[in-house]
């Protein structure tokens, strides 16, 4: 269980502070399939990056399993159980994709092991087990990797930053039905996902609408998802892709 | 095998050899021969005065190897090594040279060694060449390899060069000329530590239709270590040639990239690329948010880049 407790966080510039975060409280239980949305810049992305420990809170405390892990690195947190999916996947010139899920297990993981965890996320693995992370994989690509890598580390708390961004609406419907399973398989684990598709809000058991750095409303999925279909927060992507304009 | 424990150790790791290798074979050790082998197709001659070696390989010779390694165990020794190759036409070989010095002592080891590649027509190489120094005697490791490959049409020539540790001085030459229809890749790892000094300069000349040259150099400078990239490459006729140069440069160290292009003919195409940076700061976090420590991770980046 994860609980965060008066998270504020506030950054400095030209002399002025901007709050990005104000009095953040919610709680994931386990066994539960959480989704954070918002506008662009309410601050989501920051709050997920504070639970992996890369930034630190201003002030506030973040406990999980009861255990305050405020002051622990990203290593300490990663091996206490947190697993972070980037919103930008990593390249990296020279590691591979059996490499990074070696490395996300902690084992000299067989081909064929990491394989169905390629195959999990929809890529044909034989075409990818050897590849380079780096930018001759596409956005997509790229994409499944940094989740296959994130589940191959079965956490008690994986952590999704926008796993819609980067990618086209093809590939992104193929990837809801990924998370539709991890929804089944969820155990005794939990899963924080920001997230501004209607295919993932839909599947969530609790949503949390986050507005200019504050917790706006939670509650129950569907009691949620009816007050915010249509608004700004869980626009269809084609609609938004419209008003925005393609370049 | 005329050779000490420290003789074989510095084996190992210069041409991956644990024992005797099949095909042909040259050891060197403490500027002595410790031993050579020869068979039907490849030869291995001594110089009359006794400045190297000539080795020559029979055209058409298929699926064969030959080993070079070099080792300097004992301090204060400097020599200049003149090894000649003459690869027949339509040979299809791999040769593996390698230099390792272990000094412990307070003098100065140096390895100069001179390599010579003349490739007949359709004559295929793959060349892996590997430095390594050990040892904590207040003496320098120095290796100033220079290698000039001659390629005669539609020949190629695949070179993979590897210095990773404890070379404190190296002055690398590589001078490549090519025909029509030639090919030559080179794939240099270079990692310099300490206050060690590495330059690593190369000159392609494209002579015919058709040539092409792809040399791509990944390195790692930490410490205070400084390094010198300087890859010219020239197009004489229409050919393809490509320099990269990319490098991560860590604590006090220093990098100089001097990628050059020089086209003489309207359709030659060059290319060139050099990048230098301190490993991304995402990269360490991805690496962390999946249990790494920052050094662990640091590690995992450069074993990758210099893979």
């Amino acid at each position: 269980m994860l609980k965060l407790e008066h998270i504020s966080f506030s950054v400095t510039e030209d002399d002025r502070t901007v709050e990005i975060l104000r009095d953040i409280n919610l709680t994931v239980d386990d066994r539960k399939f959480v989704v954070i949305t918002g506008p662009n810049g309410s601050g989501k992305s920051t709050l997920a990056r504070i639970i992996a420990g890369i930034e630190t809170p201003t002030s506030g405390r973040i406990l999980l399993d009861g255990q305050d892990i405020t002051e622990k690195s990203i290593t300490e947190r990663a091996k206490l159980g947190i697993a972070f999916a980037f919103q930008q996947p990593v390249r990296f010139k020279g590691l591979g994709v059996l490499d990074l899920l070696r490395l996300a297990t902690g084992r000299n993981l067989s081909a064929n092991e990491a394989c169905e965890y390629l195959f999990e996320v929809g890529l044909c693995a034989k075409d990818y087990i050897d590849r380079e992370v780096n930018a001759s994989l596409s956005g997509g690509e790229l994409k499944r990797i940094e989740i296959a890598t994130v589940m191959a580390r079965q956490a008690k708390l994986t952590l999704f930053d926008e796993p819609e961004a980067g990618i086209d609406l093809w590939s992104f419907q193929n990837l809801s039905r990924i998370f539709a399973k991890m929804r089944e398989d969820i155990k005794d684990s939990s899963i924080l996902i920001i997230s501004h598709q209607e295919r993932i809000l839909s599947i969530a058991d609790e949503i949390i609408v986050l507005t200019d750095g504050r917790i706006e409303k939670k509650g129950p999925a569907e009691e949620i998802l009816a007050g915010i279909i249509g608004t700004e927060a869980a626009a269809p992507a084609c609609r938004r892709l419209h008003e925005e304009g393609t370049p | 095998m005329k050779m000490d424990a420290i003789q074989k150790r510095l084996i190992a790791e210069v041409a991956g050899l644990h024992e005797v290798p099949a095909g042909a074979y040259n050891f060197r050790a403490n500027s002595q021969l410790a031993g050579r082998q020869t068979t039907a197709n490849i030869d291995i001659q001594s110089k009359e005065d006794g400045s190297g070696i000539d080795i020559t390989i029979k055209p058409g010779t298929k699926n064969e190897s030959v080993h070079i390694p070099v080792v300097l165990s004992a301090s204060g020794i400097k020599e200049t090594v003149y090894n000649d190759f003459y690869v027949g036409a339509g040979a299809d070989v791999v040769i593996v040279a390698g230099c390792g010095i272990d000094n412990c002592g307070t003098q100065d080891s140096e390895h100069d060694g001179v390599h010579r590649f003349f490739l007949e027509k359709g004559a295929k190489v793959k060349y892996v060449e590997k430095h390594y120094g050990s040892g904590d005697g207040d003496g320098k490791r120095i290796l100033n390899p220079v290698t000039e490959v001659t390629m005669a049409e539609d020949s190629s020539m695949e070179m993979e060069m590897v210095q990773i540790k404890g070379v404190d001085s190296t002055e690398r030459m590589t001078k490549a000329s090519l025909k029509a229809g030639a090919r030559l890749v080179i794939r240099e790892r270079l990692m310099t530590h300490g206050q060690q000094k590495a330059f690593s300069g190369y000159r392609v000349t494209l002579d015919g239709e058709g040539a092409s040259a792809d040399v791509v150099s990944r390195s790692v400078a930490r410490d205070t270590s400084f390094q010198k990239f300087d890859a010219r490459i020239a197009g004489n006729a229409p050919c393809h040639g490509h320099t990269e140069c990319d490098s991560i440069i860590m604590d006090q160290g220093k990098i100089l990239a001097v990628p050059s292009l020089e086209a003489n003919h309207v359709d030659a195409e060059l290319v060139h690329e050099a990048a230098i940076g301190k490993i991304a700061g995402d990269q360490l976090i991805k690496l962390m948010t999946l249990g790494l420590t920052e050094k662990e991770a640091e590690e995992q980046i450069i074993n990758g880049f210099l893979k």
